[in-house]
């Protein structure tokens, strides 16, 4: 049992870090006000834009390696923030349906990072040379138990998730700009009645949104996957992480939780099948367990809705 | 109908037509894709002539371009229909997906000696069957658990992603090529001797069409004509007011939701049974999105649906030609995603149009009423007379301007 | 005295109509100046400019004599302006002091405790008596009207604006505000309340703009001019708010409700044990404040909410768990509260709406397939029947018409189905005097054909003039039912409140 926990645990807990960063990116928006389907989309822009960066930073004779990805790391956040900007402007100024121009960033974000993949590399796939190395954790990782699980072999991109959800826990829920993000969810009129600005808020939601979800891609690229592939894409993780902020209901514990039960189902998925303890069951079954594990978490989560009230209201 | 009474319905400046709108965004698609080819440094010109060449210089790419349109017309066909009821059926490509391995087994497993058309018959049930089974669960979530359909939509598709990852091997797999499922014998497939007669011995172009065809007819009558049609529009345009009206929501919701995700099971038939002979492991069809900006652009009706299909059927087939000249082939792609971020901002466009048949209505006013000096308005006349006074009046303007 | 506000010659247009035309208002300090008109006149448009949600296309503003451009709530602020909205700008999930530091927290990381300090120190001073930390879901409408309220006076704003601000309020409760308002003009506060009843004005007003239509009519004093006065320039002829109606002539009962109780969203019991029948030839009234059952008892009646227990009997039949379509056929009529959100496809045709309950039967639907002609001749006859006016006729979409012609539409269509029971929920909210007599009239003749007509208004005057029989609900209970001629608006109000006669 121990063994099979400590492969699990640290793989689990980088398979979680994306999706965790997917869904408290759509919290953002959601909680502003604006349906947020193309986490996918944003995400996997992300994913495409850390690649293509890393690679051509490390291809740079004595670039540090460790520099390029934290290039691409920034890079990535800020492209995926671009292509947010356009839902924005759709849901926000232009009052689209939130549903279809979320449906168009994915689609969007698909052909035009394939269509820029092949112009770099012709094939489509980009692979970097060296992604982030894990590492222990000094002291922490001399803790029994604990340490092995938790901050042995871990990326550091993994604490840097970890601060951003912290301190997103305390901007959403002790600051001014938290209070009046919430209410941009739930009462656009009253908040506009306030004195606010609505359309900034929710353009902060939404911007943020595609922050975060850029920080996961790239992580994605990062930790465990180490290359964008073209055909793959990123597999409806960033659809994961929406299921994530339903069945966390739309509240930032609630996510820690779901995500790290969707990063697990990940994991196994991922490397059940060179697990003995889950020799004999066929891949295509490992394959679809986490979007079974979705479903059915989401018939218990959905009939008592706590999304916010106004999300997908144009204001 | 009331002869007596004829209600005058004031005069006012034209406003955009659906058609309009979508021509509009066409446009600024291509011409986003123009500014792409720039970027990475070719002439769109050639690119473009490349594009269409490629899908329509002769009988044989045209017969490979209605190969392709096939699945895009049903898949925005069904996109279209569940949309119609307020419903986003995302998971076209898992339809088309189960209905593909499903027709791909019955080809395989079906004894030999049925008579082709019952084996016609046979298979087009099973792929209606098959998509609506998927599309029924994502109705059924959402009607009974709450479940957001687009969220349950995507699950479906990996599911079915996996079932063919499993059932391929394990059942139809071609023992030379390991990842695909051996090509099923021609008279087991849509292909026919009408298409090839047509278009060449290998077309692409099969059955699936007239199918298609056949499709949008049908599904045009029952949403336009029928009690079917009248109650899932209604819950569609205001599930509120059908609730209170007496219509059952959920019923009509998993009602819809299935009729959907038949028409992508067919979509699954003709692609995996007509235009190609194999399945393989491991790969999502596009087509599943690409039936959404189809149905977007076109307005979301039958008709729409039909055109919008052969449209993108040309541009994803002629994209092919494009790595001749060094053009990633991921152009078409790109400019359809642009294409229905337009349509979804149609807005925009709707008020560009708006506002300039606007001024151009409340100049013919000003130019009419210089004709009649302010005596009569433009409601007064007919059409004829009012052409003429709108005629002299610019004169008139003319003139006036002539003389400063 | 001097002017603490000036609006002069404010025009505003919205696309296809006029709102404001040439509009003048002139507070002085320290008074209570009502600005009276009909639904749709313009009020609620001309206080929305003074408070910096719209921008008025031409005229001047000026605050204590000096001109000012108002571009956001939050100038309106600065220059002392507060409004308290008709419906509460109030987040349902948020605590009352999450909600009224809102949009001025202070500092970015706010601190809640002194600022709930310094809430409970105003509540105290006005006498509001709020409580910081209770959720808005949690507290009754009247306790939320005066957290708007505390809002306002947070921001330290001393020209208050309360626009129609009695809708939700029990007599008694009224009577509180009213004396509320005079406290704050006692502090050096001034007030505009923006009303279209007449009563109200003439309790605590001072002086009172009236407006027509978007225009400005005329600016009187209250007390010199009589309620009939006022009344004719609101509406710009003489009117009576009477209805003419002949004593009640009553057949068998239609509607038999025994024992219901009904859950509401938030899955505890909305109607309790709840027990009322309305016989034929009658109308009977559901008074009470908004939110305490009604809607769950009426979506019970009409099979849009289970029923827990208890029982339904609609002309002999148990209804009790039949479907919406079962219950329609049965003969139940359904006026609902909602009329944009429940009671009209507003993208659709007006042939879609005529038909939408019935379009399945034979009439309409043979063998599945739609009888577009007679469909077509049915909405025609509706149309010229009620006098529903609209730009295209038949193919009008439901949304291009104006209020009073949707509710037209409405009642014609449950009208011509011939409903045993007629329930009309808050048939006249938002009309104009014009639909209001129109509807008013409707439903007396629906009960003078021998039909059963079941009215749940807010409205106790409405109450008054169509009922019969007056049935008050407090809290999802019936508190009783009386007889309109037996009894008063006062003994209502109170009952309305959930004291029952025998109690006092």
């Amino acid at each position: 049992m121990w063994e099979l926990l400590i492969i699990i645990v640290p793989s689990a807990i980088a398979y979680t870090m994306p999706l965790l960063m997917g869904a408290l990116g759509g919290l953002y928006s959601e909680r502003s006000g604006v349906t947020n389907l193309c986490i996918e989309g944003l995400m996997l822009f992300g994913c495409f834009a850390s690649a293509a960066t890393i690679v051509k930073l490390q291809a740079i004779p004595g670039f540090s390696y460790n520099l390029a990805i934290v290039i691409g790391i920034v890079v990535a956040m800020l492209a995926s923030t671009l292509l947010a900007a356009l839902h924005a402007f759709a849901s926000i100024n232009l009052k689209a349906d939130q549903t279809i121009s979320g449906t168009a960033i994915n689609m969007l974000s698909t052909a035009l990072s394939l269509f820029l993949a092949q112009t770099i590399t012709g094939s489509g796939n980009i692979t970097v040379v060296r992604a982030v190395i894990r590492s222990d954790v000094p002291l922490l990782s001399k803790i029994p138990v604990i340490g092995p699980l938790f901050f042995s072999e871990s990326y550091w991109t993994t604490w840097i998730c970890i601060a951003v959800w912290i301190s997103s826990y305390f901007l959403l829920y002790k600051t001014s700009f938290g209070l009046r993000l919430r209410a941009c969810g739930e009462h656009p009129s009253a908040v506009a009645s306030a004195g606010v600005n609505v359309h900034k808020m929710r353009y902060i939601g939404v911007l943020t949104s595609g922050f975060l979800s850029g920080l996961g891609g790239a992580c994605i690229l990062v930790t465990y996957a180490g290359e964008y592939n073209a055909g793959a894409g990123i597999n409806g993780l960033g659809f994961l992480a929406i299921a994530a902020l339903i069945f966390g209901q739309w509240k930032p514990l609630g996510i820690l939780g779901s995500t790290a039960f969707f990063g697990l189902c990940m994991t196994i998925a991922n490397i059940g099948r060179i697990l003995p303890a889950f020799s004999g069951i066929p891949m295509a079954v490992l394959g679809a367990f986490p979007y079974v594990a979705t479903l059915i978490a989401l018939v218990f989560s959905s009939k008592k809705s706590a999304a916010p009230l106004a999300s997908g209201q144009p204001f | 109908m009331n002869k007596g009474k004829v209600i005058n319905k004031p005069l006012e400046a034209r406003k955009a037509s659906p058609l309009l709108v979508s021509v509009s965004a066409v446009i600024l698609g291509m011409l986003a894709g123009c500014i792409l080819i720039l970027v990475i440094g070719k002439n769109p010109i050639t690119g473009y002539s490349k594009l269409f060449m490629g899908a329509l210089s002769n009988k044989r790419k045209i017969g490979a371009t209605i190969g392709l349109s096939t699945q895009l017309i049903f898949a925005g066909l069904s996109f279209s229909f569940a949309y119609k009821t307020g419903l986003f059926n995302i998971g076209g490509s898992g339809q088309m997906l189960v209905g593909g391995i499903t027709c791909s087994l019955l080809a395989h497993m079906l004894p030999a000696g049925i008579p082709r058309p019952i084996y016609l018959v046979i298979i087009i049930l099973a792929a209606i069957l098959a998509g609506g089974l998927w599309g029924f669960i994502s109705g059924f979530l959402k009607a009974k658990f709450n479940v957001h359909e687009v969220v349950s939509c995507i699950m479906l598709n990996w599911i079915a992603y996996w079932i063919c990852y499993d059932f391929i091997p394990r059942f139809i797999i071609d023992p030379s090529i390991a990842v695909k499922s051996a090509p099923i014998a021609n008279e087991r497939t849509l292909r026919s001797g009408i298409f090839t007669a047509l278009f060449g011995k290998t077309t692409t172009a099969n059955l699936g069409f007239l199918l298609a065809i056949a499709a949008v007819v049908l599904i045009w009558f029952i949403l336009n004509k029928t009690t079917l049609g009248f109650n899932l529009k209604a819950v569609g345009a205001n599930r509120y007011c059908a609730e209170y009206a007496g219509i059952k929501v959920t019923k009509s919701i998993i009602i819809s939701m299935a009729i959907s995700g038949a028409l992508c099971g067919l979509a699954g038939l003709s692609f995996y049974c007509g235009y190609s002979n194999i399945m393989e492991m491991g790969k999502m069809p596009s087509e599943g999105f690409d039936g959404i900006a189809v149905s977007l652009l076109g307005n979301a009706t039958p008709v729409g649906s039909l055109v919008a299909g052969l449209f993108f059927g040309v541009l994803k087939n002629g994209k092919l030609s494009l790595a001749a000249i060094g053009i990633p082939t991921e152009l078409a792609d790109t400019i359809i995603a642009i294409i229905i971020y337009f349509a979804a901002t149609n807005v925009l466009f709707r008020n560009f149009w708006d506002g300039l048949f606007k001024k151009s209505f409340e100049r013919q006013e000003e130019y009419f009423s210089l004709a009649v000096k302010g005596e009569k308005t433009m409601d007064q006349v007919t059409p004829e007379e009012r052409k003429a006074l709108i005629k002299q009046g610019k004169e008139l303007a003319k003139a006036k301007k002539e003389v400063k | 005295m001097s002017h603490v506000i000036e609006m002069i010659g404010i025009r505003k247009e919205f696309p296809g109509i006029v709102a404001n035309d040439n509009i003048t208002l002139q507070v002085e300090e320290g008074e209570i100046h009502a600005i009276l008109g009909e639904n749709g006149a313009g009020k609620s448009t001309l206080m929305s400019i003074l408070f910096g949600l719209y921008h008025a296309d031409r005229g001047v503003i000026k605050v204590r004599g000096k001109e000012v451009d108002i571009k956001s709530p939050n100038d309106a602020f600065d220059l002392g302006i507060g409004m308290v909205h008709q419906h509460f700008q109030l987040v349902h999930n948020f605590t009352v002091a999450e909600n009224i530091i809102l949009g001025k927290e202070g500092s970015f990381v706010y601190d809640i405790k002194t600022a709930s300090r310094k809430i409970k120190e105003i509540s105290e001073k006005y006498g509001l008596a709020i409580e910081p930390d209770m959720v808005i879901e949690d507290i009754t409408v009247g306790m939320q009207q005066r957290v708007e309220i505390l809002k306002m006076l947070y921001r330290d704003a001393d020209i208050l604006i309360f626009d129609e601000p009695t809708g939700v309020l029990t007599p008694q409760e009224i009577e509180e505000l009213m004396q509320i308002m005079k406290n704050l003009i006692k502090e050096g506060k001034s007030i505009i309340l923006i009303t279209h009843k007449l009563d109200e004005i003439k309790q605590v007003a001072d002086r009172c703009t009236v407006i027509r239509r978007g225009k400005y009519i005329g600016v009187v004093d209250v007390k010199t001019t009589s309620v009939d006065e006022m009344a004719a320039m609101m509406v710009g002829r003489p009117v009576s708010f009477k209805v003419e109606k002949k004593p009640p002539v009553l057949k068998d009962t239609v509607l038999e409700i025994s024992h219901l109780s009904v859950k509401n969203a938030k899955g505890v019991l909305g109607v309790k044990d709840f027990s009322l029948s309305v016989r034929g030839g009658e109308i009977v009234g559901v008074a009470g404040v908004d939110g305490n059952g009604q809607s769950e008892l009426i979506e019970a009646i009409t099979g849009l909410r289970k029923i827990e227990s208890g029982s339904v009997i609609l002309c002999g039949n148990d209804i009790t768990h039949m479907s919406i379509q079962q219950r329609n056929e049965l003969g139940l009529g359904h006026i609902p509260e909602d009329r944009q959100k429940r009671g009209l496809v507003l993208s659709a045709p007006l042939t879609t709406n005529m038909v939408i309950k019935e379009f399945y039967k034979p009439r309409f639907g043979k063998g599945g397939i739609l009888q577009t002609k007679e469909i077509e001749e049915y909405t025609e006859a509706i149309i010229n029947k009620f006098d529903v006016r609209s730009g295209e006729g038949k193919d009008s979409l439901a949304g291009k018409l104006s209020g009073g012609n949707q509710q037209k539409a409405i009642i014609g269509r449950e009208v011509t189905a011939e409903p045993e029971l007629l329930i009309a929920v808050q048939p006249t909210r938002g009309l104009d005097v014009g639909a209001i007599e129109f509807i008013h009239k409707q439903l007396v003749e629906q009960r003078d054909k021998g039909k059963a007509v079941l009215l749940v208004s807010f409205e106790l005057d409405e109450i008054f003039n169509l009922s019969d029989r007056i049935a008050v609900i407090n809290a999802g209970r019936l508190i009783d039912i009386v007889d309109t001629k037996d009894t008063d608006v006062n003994s209502v109000g109170l009952m309305m409140a959930g004291i029952k006669k025998e109690e006092k």
